[in-house]
């Protein structure tokens, strides 16, 4: 079978924060078109993958070496990857009291546009892409003028995430437990808009704890992160082992 | 990317630090620098005064001579020479065609985007632009006569309109109020007039601009808005200075009076320099405001956006002196580098039923110092009066200071006053979650800082809004990374 182009690579990276390692090796190749599970126990190190790949300056990187689409990813500014697709959906999405999800989606939009050498969008052609985007997420239409994430229930602010992504179209999106704190019918929301914008050019990589996200986002491949190391790589059929038998068994 | 490279990019940023800093190239007449009795009769004499003016300046000068500067405030002020400043300074007229504006003149206003030509004017704006000490132009005056409405320059109404600028003039903010009013009773020079007659509501916005631009001067203007009753007047304000590695002081009195059922609606822009990266030279903005709600249902409402200027000493007030009169204060102060500012108000609730509400949000960065201080005064006859207040203090960088002074009096036994107050900081999660999205550091605080103060910004008339938005942006520029 022909592979697809390599997306990203990581090799033996190391990363921590305040002087502690939490990473120590990761190696991960992923293709484009590929959905990924990362999952682990607590403390294993997974949203400190998220947080590394997205350039989240606290984070400290020591060894290795992450490429993205062939370029040298650490080099980048967190903004500079989102520009060339990577999109972080976030385990608890920040209030940013007073801006409207309007006005923080046109600032982002446009400065992406801006990145790529295009004018800002017409105020028409981009309220017409916001509209579509929150039906995609089944958003209702006063949704734009609320205040990012103040006051919205934990699925409302998952769900936001996912309209985000959808606004932005990303190359790679990385899902931090973007299953926690969910109920089912927001669960099916968010997985329903993930594997709608699925396609064979793009990749995901879903970051949990539990099987219950990965029902609904089936993936192609599964790791086990644990203790800062990638102990076992697999198909989606580990899922159902993990779920039965605990990360003790791996 | 687009093709700019780094560089252009770097002085993009750099030259967008101070927009307005530039000079205007004109000829200009000056007295001799410091101050005595010689040189007010002078100012006066050039001004073509009655004698009662020119008396009401003296008497002023005797009273500040006694006084002190105000060292209340948490401000370092340094010393300031009152003797090395020139009290007047004006762009000459040609003697050919005095009633010309020199084209220089209508350029630099065209530049800071206040068009003077009513041509070129934005539609709905009636502008006094204040050049130094004295009114270059006041736009749509005719427009405005025809409803009654007076808007000239100060010099002016006191030649046309004696009688009304006699019998307000110094009835909110005395000659002796304080150091800085007594100041500039004496050697005031040009600002603004604005007369509404009853029940007319103004068509249009009113604006004065004021510009400093000859070195070595201040700047001392005088602003006087009357609202008879029933009527209704929108007010805004706008200032800007060149960059100068000395500082230059700017002392104004503004008052303003609202009759029975009146509306004024005042708002500020301050954009004066506020000196460099390492708080060198910058605009000394020592300023006395306030209004007074005479009549019964009466309402004044300040809104001020401060971020300009190298030090503030400010604290726009009211008199709520008419029962059920209403007031408002709409406050957004920011600091970066080393810019300091004491700002806040005063609300003095003598009239039954009276209402006031304070939103003041102060954002700090770099090494500045931001205060918030203000008064809320209910006297015995202030029967079932109200206020509330909200202070909110963000901080950017450790480095700065957030402060907060409120003083409450409370003699009636009905009144309730209420004091909320709030200190935060810019959280790395917020920046990075709009990095995250694509947005650079610079846009971020610029949208989080402007979404902190949208309850502010929201009250500015549409066409402040938009530049003031912007100019908080640029004022933080360089506060993060």
């Amino acid at each position: 079978m022909e592979m697809n182009e390599i997306l990203l690579e990581i090799k033996g990276l190391k990363a921590g924060i305040e002087g502690k390692e939490i990473l120590k090796g990761v190696d991960l190749t992923i293709r484009k078109g590929e959905i990924h599970a990362i999952m682990g126990p607590n403390g294993a190190g997974k949203s400190t993958l998220s947080a590394v790949l997205a350039g989240r300056e606290n984070f400290r990187v020591t060894e290795g070496s992450v490429t993205f689409l062939g370029q040298d990813l650490l080099k980048m500014s967190p903004e500079e990857r989102s520009w060339a697709g990577i999109f972080l959906s976030f385990q608890y999405p920040v209030e940013i009291p007073g801006v409207s999800i309007t006005n923080f989606m046109k600032t982002a939009v446009n400065a992406h546009r801006k990145a790529k050498g295009l004018d800002a969008l017409k105020a028409g052609d981009f309220l017409r892409l916001m509209k579509e985007k929150m039906a995609f997420v089944q958003m209702k239409p006063e949704f734009s003028k609320r205040e990012v994430n103040v006051g919205f229930s934990g699925g409302e602010k998952k769900r936001n995430e996912i309209f985000q992504m959808a606004m932005l179209g990303p190359v790679l999106s990385i899902l931090d437990e973007t299953d926690s704190g969910l109920d089912v019918d927001a669960l099916r929301i968010v997985a329903h808009g993930v594997n709608a914008l699925h396609t064979s050019e793009k990749s995901v990589i879903v970051i949990t704890h539990y099987q219950r996200l990965l029902d609904y986002i089936v993936p192609d491949v599964v790791h086990v992160l644990k203790d800062g190391r990638i102990v076992r790589t697999a198909g989606r059929e580990l899922v159902a082992q993990i779920e039965s038998d605990g990360y003790d068994s791996i | 990317m687009d093709d700019k490279t780094e560089k252009d990019i770097l002085q993009d940023i750099a030259a967008r630090e101070y927009e307005h800093g530039f000079v205007t190239d004109v000829e200009q007449e000056f007295i001799p620098k410091g101050l005595d009795e010689d040189i007010i009769r002078l100012i006066s004499a050039k001004k073509d005064e009655p004698e009662w003016l020119l008396e009401f300046r003296l008497e002023a000068f005797r009273r500040w001579r006694k006084m002190k500067m105000p060292s209340w405030a948490h401000l370092d002020i340094p010393e300031i020479d009152f003797q090395d400043i020139i009290y007047y300074a004006a762009p000459k007229k040609d003697s050919d065609r005095p009633k010309e504006i020199d084209p220089e003149l209508e350029a630099t206003f065209e530049k800071l985007g206040i068009p003077i030509n009513e041509r070129a004017a934005l539609a709905g704006v009636a502008v006094d632009a204040v050049f130094d000490s004295v009114s270059v132009t006041t736009t749509f005056r005719k427009a405005l006569s025809d409803k009654g409405i007076i808007f000239c320059s100060f010099s002016e109404a006191v030649r046309e309109h004696p009688d009304l600028v006699r019998k307000y003039l110094a009835s909110v903010v005395p000659i002796g109020d304080n150091f800085y009013s007594a100041l500039n009773s004496a050697v005031f020079s040009d600002g603004s007039f604005c007369y509404i007659p009853k029940g007319v509501r103004c068509p249009m916005e009113l604006s004065s601009y004021f510009r400093i631009n000859a070195k070595g001067t201040g700047q001392f203007e005088r602003t006087l808005i009357v609202a008879d009753e029933g009527s209704y007047v929108s007010y805004m304000e706008g200032c800007t200075a060149p960059m100068r590695d000395e500082n230059q002081l700017h002392a104004a009195v503004v008052e303003i009076v609202v009759e029975k059922d009146a509306e004024v609606k005042y708002s500020t822009v301050q954009n004066w320099y506020p000196g460099d990266a390492e708080g060198k030279g910058g605009i000394f903005n020592f300023v006395t405001k306030r209004g007074i709600c005479k009549g019964s249902g009466s309402h004044l409402s300040w809104t001020q956006v401060e971020t300009g200027s190298a030090i503030t000493w400010k604290y726009p007030s009211t008199i709520l002196k008419g029962d059920n009169s209403s007031s408002e204060f709409y406050s957004v102060a920011v600091t970066n580098n080393f810019q300091q500012a004491d700002t806040g108000t005063k609300m003095i609730h003598i009239g039954k039923n009276t209402r006031s509400r304070i939103v003041s949000k102060g954002i700090s960065a770099g090494h500045s110092q931001n205060s918030y201080r203000g008064l809320v005064k209910m006297l015995p006859g202030a029967e079932n009066a109200r206020n509330f207040s909200q202070c909110d203090s963000l901080l950017i960088g450790d480095r700065c200071g957030a402060h907060t002074f409120p003083d409450i009096q409370n003699a009636s036994r009905t009144a309730v006053v209420e004091h909320e107050a709030t200190t935060s900081r810019i959280s790395e999660e917020q920046l990075f979650y709009c990095n995250q999205r694509g947005i650079d550091p610079e846009e971020a605080v610029g949208l989080i800082v402007n979404g902190y103060a949208r309850e502010v910004l929201s009250k500015l008339p549409m066409e402040f809004a938009v530049e003031a938005q912007k100019l908080l942006s640029v004022s933080l520029e360089g506060s993060v990374g």
